[in-house]
């Protein structure tokens, strides 16, 4: 009788042999970072928008959904039309301001002179320092009493002490305070955006412009502006997204104040639903960002698919 | 005479760089001074404040560690930071791998989904996260932190992580399981010991996230003795109304300086992780 010899089988788990398979190994390998972010961000955000639609409060935490009352309540109040406004000359301000001095500040950066990597050290300091701390320290530059600004403003004898500007006191100046320190806040990023675009430009595709009889407007408007335009959006993308949600400035600063001048969605938000605890408000509020969030997160699709240099 | 047109532009280009200068390290060198100033010297408006009218002192930072929670602070930032990094190599390394190698097109969507979630902003999560974080007992504590934190670090740093990966050859790792090794091992035992100065640069920035973030932290502790610094120094050293200007700023240098640091080093790899690797 012959025997037939067993097959020397290796003592391979069937668990080994699913690793070995290049597709089920990616998944597992994927999968830890995707449940934490699902569970974490994903969850969260549905029971947002869950709250918005209910009477959830923290002294009375039910699950009685009331449909749209939370926004039709929310929109009859006129200081929250305020708060809306705020949001978008906020943002809006502090970036414009902020691009144009990234602009201007990437363009002197370009050129080689000594020390330029010292500088950009300095330059880079504001974007690079918790925005709490800098908040802190622009606020006491800002002080009613002691204002480093105003005494050098009284030395140069532009104002009298009597009638020196009380920058976290008035509305329109507390604005303008909000937008400065975000605005300070971001152009080091700027820069840096705009100088990763440009040395990323090829210097043949300029020289042929240069050859052809470009000149030094139509090569920066038509040649690399074009060229860098991706990753400037990109960049600002961020800096929206950033600035539209903050609430760390305006809540070192100003407290929303004076009466309500410098109240941003973010704040609002914060003061609704954890300050006085009324959850469905509170989240309801926050929701209003999600359309702009939205809009910038289809604008940052097309721009990541479109990028080349 | 060009050599006079000439040198003014030189002029006006060096001043234009100047007012940067200024404009950007003001309130940096105001942190200074104002941290070593006296009170009466700080307090004094005939004084020029630009500069020390009395000698310079250290009181303000000796009260701050013997007379706050300061040294405390210091210490929860940096066990929240030492957990949020450890808790995001774990899972950023793998699936920054696993996003890099897939080859279909599900891959790049799937990068694109991880990172789209570091845009969906704190001030949108805290209410819902306060909730959750409620639920498992863990209020008012740092370890809220330490839970909520990957939730921004995660996204930035497999998004940061594929980009390096995929610039690292396949063939290394197919010459390793030519020689036997497993798919697995030649991760572990290739592509992880090759990309070093990548997973250093997302150690470095995981800390120095955590260390900036301040909504979160705002809205889940309030007991003083589990704040990480940048809270603590920013809303603790406020008895009622009196702001103490000389200990706030003394604090704000202290924490502000090592991330200032650490971020103009690692500045480039961070601007060509969010530009998605387009820049080379």
């Amino acid at each position: 009788m012959a025997v037939i010899a067993e097959p020397i089988t290796k003592p391979v788990s069937r668990f080994h042999f699913l690793l070995d398979r290049r597709d089920v190994l990616e998944m597992v390998l994927v999968a830890p970072a995707i449940l934490y972010v699902l569970l974490l961000v994903g969850l969260p955000l549905l029971l947002s928008i869950y709250y918005s639609v209910s009477a959830y409060t923290i002294y009375n935490p039910t699950w009685r959904f009331v449909g749209l009352a939370n926004f039709e309540q929310i929109l009859q109040n006129p200081t929250f039309i305020q708060t809306l406004v705020n949001t978008f000359i906020f943002t809006f301000g502090s970036q414009l301001l902020g691009l144009v001095l990234g602009k201007f500040g990437a363009f002197l950066l370009l050129r080689p002179f000594p020390g330029r990597k010292f500088v950009r050290a300095l330059i880079i300091l504001p974007f690079a320092v918790p925005v709490a701390l800098a908040t802190i320290a622009w606020r006491w530059m800002f002080d009613s009493l002691y204002s480093v600004i105003t005494w050098t403003l009284i030395a140069m004898g532009i104002v009298e002490r009597a009638d020196a500007p009380n920058w976290l006191g008035d509305p329109h100046l507390a604005m303008l305070c909000v937008i400065i320190i975000n605005a300070w806040r971001f152009f080091p990023f700027a820069i840096v955006i705009f100088l990763a675009g440009i040395t990323a430009v090829p210097q043949d595709v300029i020289d042929a412009a240069t050859i052809d009889g470009a000149g030094f407007w139509r090569r920066n408007y038509q040649i690399i502006l074009p060229m860098i335009l991706p990753i400037v959006v990109i960049g600002l993308i961020f800096g929206i997204v950033f600035t539209f949600t903050d609430l760390s400035i305006v809540f070192l600063l100003t407290q929303g104040g004076p009466v309500g001048s410098t109240s941003v969605l973010g704040f609002e938000g914060f003061q609704t639903g954890i300050v006085s605890g009324d959850v469905s408000h509170g989240a309801a509020i926050s929701l209003f960002m999600l359309p702009v969030l939205l809009v910038v997160v289809v604008l940052m699709l097309r721009f990541i698919r479109r990028r080349e240099i | 005479m060009p050599s006079v047109s000439r040198s003014f532009r030189e002029a006006g280009f060096f001043a234009a760089v100047a007012f940067f200068v200024i404009v950007a390290a003001f309130p940096f060198y105001w942190m200074v001074i104002t941290a070593f100033k006296t009170n009466s010297d700080l307090y004094n408006l005939t004084n020029n404040p630009f500069w020390f009218n009395e000698p310079p002192t250290l009181d303000h930072v000796i009260y701050l560690f013997k007379e706050t929670l300061f040294a405390r602070w210091l210490l929860n930032s940096l066990v929240i930071g030492v957990c949020v990094v450890i808790i995001t190599l774990v899972t950023a390394v793998p699936a920054g791998y696993a996003l890099a190698r897939m080859t279909s097109r599900k891959g790049e969507a799937l990068g694109i989904a991880i990172f789209l979630t570091y845009l969906v902003p704190p001030t949108l999560l805290f209410l819902p996260l306060s909730r959750i974080i409620a639920e498992l007992g863990l209020q008012n504590s740092m370890w809220s932190l330490v839970l909520v934190y990957p939730t921004f670090t995660i996204p930035f740093c497999s998004w940061l992580l594929m980009g390096f990966f995929k610039a690292l050859p396949v063939e290394i790792e197919e010459a390793a399981i030519v020689d036997g090794c497993s798919l697995f091992g030649a991760f572990i035992k290739m592509a992880v010991p090759l990309s070093v100065p990548a997973i250093l640069t997302v150690v470095i920035f995981t800390f120095t996230l955590t260390l900036q973030e301040f909504v979160y932290a705002l809205t889940f502790v309030s007991s003083s003795d589990q704040k990480p610094i940048t809270l603590g120094v920013s809303t603790d050293l406020i008895r009622g109304d009196v702001f103490f200007w000389g200990e706030i700023m003394a604090g704000a240098l202290i924490a502000a300086v090592p991330v200032a640091i650490a971020y103009n080093l690692f500045l480039d790899r961070f601007i060509s992780g969010i530009t998605g690797g387009a820049v080379k």
